[in-house]
């Protein structure tokens, strides 16, 4: 396949003197799905916020479609503009309704005209199912709903990868099937997607690689067809007992 | 058959009518249910009812059943008991206009009339227009009421404004520098202090000569005789080409230009109309305004510029930049910690001896910054409140969307923050309201100091005129803040529809 549209390479991350990531090296192809998963407080989260700059990093090299993220904050607009994110508790706007919402960054990062956003905005609605809701506010909506407009939110931007970070751990049981529908159908248009997830059946179903991590590490990697079946390593195989039960 | 008339809710036999229950509805029912149907209530309703009985009744009966409607002067008065109504008809002007010159009193009016103009329809949310109407109010019509109440002209525009303010940046620099050559004379630093002096001076001299060309085409224009026009004109070509150019030029930029002419051509007709490039209306000074006038501009003003310099230092004091963020706490800390009389003491008595010699403030320019600052520092905190309510996911959202920091401020994590402490901002600003009758021991005459002031006249001494002159001033004071509050109630109701379901 083409070259890397991520690439981190000996990436590490303190927090004060706790060492968070350690050496980690990625490559994401383009319209690869890679999932990462890993017991709570390993930096899943920390890893994936990395790469769009929500945090800074002391140490390695994170590439994004040709751009390299560093201290300069002109390269951090230039990422962020590239890299979508969906996050677990969805981070709506509450104050702004829900088409505002999907119109804010293409307007004022895009400077694209209102009408033009609109109209695009509405197109993603529709692809999560939610366009008879446009005009509502986030907090008049369910859960489920409120993450693919979060989702519908992120593709407005035209990104070239998306992160999702534990997008349906926030979720009632019920509602987590239509976020994950959203999302496989999101796959298999082919967008690069880094999804930290539990949800092994969506692993199982999408992801070409998981990624497992632990203390900091990536300690596994694999399809899911073979870390599910043959896990290398004794914390995966632990981790896997847990999870799947 | 029989099965079904045996049934159990079929009557046998005809009921006896019953009384009606006890009402619940209507004034009676309200009474029982509400204000008699315990002892404690009982007890509560005869107390409240005793003190509506000793407050408003007598309330009631001095300002309207024994009070004196007509007459000419304290004679009028002396028999009954009640508001001496004459007495502020009489006053009317006073209160409203201070001193201001009877003849010129068609300005304040004016005024007034051009605030409620503007400030009404950008008030009603229906209304169309926002943008234009509120850029209207808060930027051209602090000018034009400006020369409207104070009157005066123009003696130039843009250019020769930046060239004075340079000139009066580099004065000030050289100034500072002399002083500390003069020190170096006596000190016993002398060497250190001559090194910086002159250092400071020398800077001083780079200046002037930087902006010579500006000053020295100042100078011409003065000579010519037609300097309003010309700088004008220099100014629009000036100002006009930078918004075309930052406007995105041939390409994106004929908007901003053709706004940009627009705005000019509208303070053309404002210069035009108002004959600022001669002179303009006669000088009013402020020592002369009063009354509500007084009141109001200390207020408006107040209001209008203590939110921004708020938010600015709310923002400041959560800055991760260090030099922002101490500055701000310390700006803060110092004016919440001195006393309004303090504040506006200092500004009026002490402030003209720190300044330069030749650079005056106005009197109340003096109050009005002092309480606009003061106000500012209360603000401040309050827009804190609201700024730490907002959670961190609003922030790292907008930044993953990759909105810039202004953005993100400014169009999510500001209106969230407000919207939380409208009440406590419209508090502040009905305290703001009713401090303003602190200018009078600065010597300026309010709404209350001019009362304070009508007091004194001989021609209208009774018993009464200082009851009902206070009831007087009291009942304008609360119509305002009585106004305000509901409106922010209103405001807040509409703002906050997305936290209803
Ligand atoms: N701001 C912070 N300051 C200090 N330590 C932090 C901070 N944020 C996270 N950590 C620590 O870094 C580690 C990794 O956090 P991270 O949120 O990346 O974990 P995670 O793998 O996403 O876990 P979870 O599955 O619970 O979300 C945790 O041990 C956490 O306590
Ligand atoms: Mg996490």
């Amino acid at each position: 396949m083409s070259d890397p549209i991520v690439k981190i390479t000996g990436l590490n991350k303190w927090y004060g003197d706790f060492h968070v990531l350690r050496d980690i090296d990625l490559e994401v192809r383009k319209g690869e799905r890679i999932v990462i998963c890993g017991p709570s407080g390993s930096g899943k989260s920390t890893l994936i916020r990395c790469i769009n700059a929500l945090e800074e990093f002391q140490e390695g090299e994170i590439v994004v479609d040709g751009i390299e993220l560093g201290p300069n904050l002109k390269h951090i607009d230039a990422v962020r503009r590239e890299v979508g994110m969906v996050f677990q508790s969805f981070n709506l706007f509450p104050h702004l309704t829900v088409l505002d919402n999907c119109t804010l960054a293409p307007i004022w990062v895009r400077n694209i005209p209102k009408r033009d956003a609109e109209a695009t905005a509405m197109k993603f609605l529709e692809r999560v199912k939610i366009p008879h809701q446009a005009n509502k506010f986030p907090g008049q909506m369910s859960g489920g709903q409120q993450q693919r407009v979060a989702i519908a939110r992120a593709l407005t931007m035209n990104p070239k990868v998306m992160l999702f970070d534990e997008p349906t751990s926030a979720l009632d049981p019920e509602m987590v099937k239509e976020v994950l529908d959203t999302m496989v159908d999101l796959a298999e248009e082919g967008m690069t997607m880094l999804v930290v997830t539990h949800e092994m059946g969506f692993a199982r179903e999408v992801a070409n690689r998981v990624v497992f991590m632990d203390a900091g590490q990536i300690i596994e990697a694999n399809t899911p067809n073979e870390f599910f079946a043959s896990p290398q390593h004794a914390r995966t195989k632990l981790f896997l007992s847990q999870i799947l039960r | 058959m029989s099965d079904i008339t045996a049934s159990a809710y079929v009557r046998q036999d005809l009921l006896t009518e019953r009384p009606a229950p006890v009402k619940t509805t209507g004034f009676i029912g309200l009474v029982r249910t509400r204000l008699l149907n315990s002892p404690t209530n009982i007890l509560i309703t005869i107390v409240s009812a005793l003190l509506l009985w000793f407050t408003i009744v007598p309330s009631v009966k001095f300002l309207f059943v024994d009070a004196v409607w007509t007459g000419t002067d304290r004679t009028a008065c002396l028999t009954e008991n009640g508001a001496c109504w004459p007495y502020i008809q009489a006053k009317l002007p006073q209160l409203i206009y201070g001193f201001y010159p009877e003849a010129e009193r068609w300005r304040v009016n004016l005024t007034f009339a051009l605030a409620a103009v503007l400030l009404v329809p950008m008030l009603v949310p229906r209304l169309p227009a926002k943008a234009i109407n509120a850029s209207l109010f808060f930027f051209a019509f602090p000018v034009v009421a400006f020369f409207l109440l104070h009157g005066g002209g123009i003696s130039g525009f843009g250019l020769s404004w930046t060239a004075g303010l340079l000139q009066l940046f580099d004065d000030s620099i050289i100034g500072a520098g002399q002083v500390l050559l003069n020190l170096s004379k006596t000190s016993a630093i002398a060497p250190l202090l001559w090194v910086l002096g002159s250092l400071i001076v020398l800077v001083g001299k780079a200046i002037y000569w930087l902006i010579f060309p500006l000053t020295w085409l100042r100078d011409q224009l003065e000579a010519s005789g037609q300097s309003v026009w010309t700088d004008f004109a220099i100014t629009t070509a000036v100002v006009s080409l930078i918004a075309f150019a930052l406007g995105g030029g041939v390409r994106a930029g004929w908007r901003p230009l053709a706004w940009s002419l627009a705005t000019f051509a509208a303070i053309a007709i404002v210069i035009k109309l108002m004959g600022l490039d001669h002179g303009g209306l006669s000088v009013v000074q402020t020592r002369l305004w009063g009354g509500l006038l007084v009141t109001l501009v200390v207020s408006v003003a107040g209001i209008v510029t203590s939110l921004p310099i708020g938010i600015a230092l709310a923002l400041g004091r959560r800055s991760s930049i260090p030099l922002i963020r101490i500055f701000s706490i310390a700006f803060i800390e110092f004016w919440r910690g001195v006393p309004l009389i303090t504040v506006l003491f200092f500004a009026t008595y002490m402030l003209p001896l720190f300044l330069p010699g030749n650079f005056t403030v106005d009197g109340l320019v003096r109050a009005l910054i002092g309480i606009a600052l003061f106000t500012g520092a209360y603000q401040a905190e309050n827009v804190r409140g609201g700024l730490a309510a907002i959670p961190r996911g609003q922030g790292e959202a907008a930044a993953a969307l990759g909105l810039s920091w202004w953005k993100t401020t400014s169009l999510i994590v500001l209106p969230q923050a407000l919207r939380h402490v409208i009440p406590n901002l419209v508090n502040s600003f009905i305290s703001l309201f009713k401090d303003t009758s602190l200018v009078s021991i600065v010597a300026l005459f309010d709404l209350l100091g001019s009362l304070r002031a009508s007091f004194a006249d001989p021609k209208w001494s009774a018993p009464s005129t200082l009851f009902t002159g206070f009831a007087f001033a009291g009942i304008i004071y609360f119509l305002f803040c009585f106004g305000m509050s509901r409106y922010s109630l209103f405001v807040e109701h509409r703002l906050n529809a997305h936290r209803r379901n």
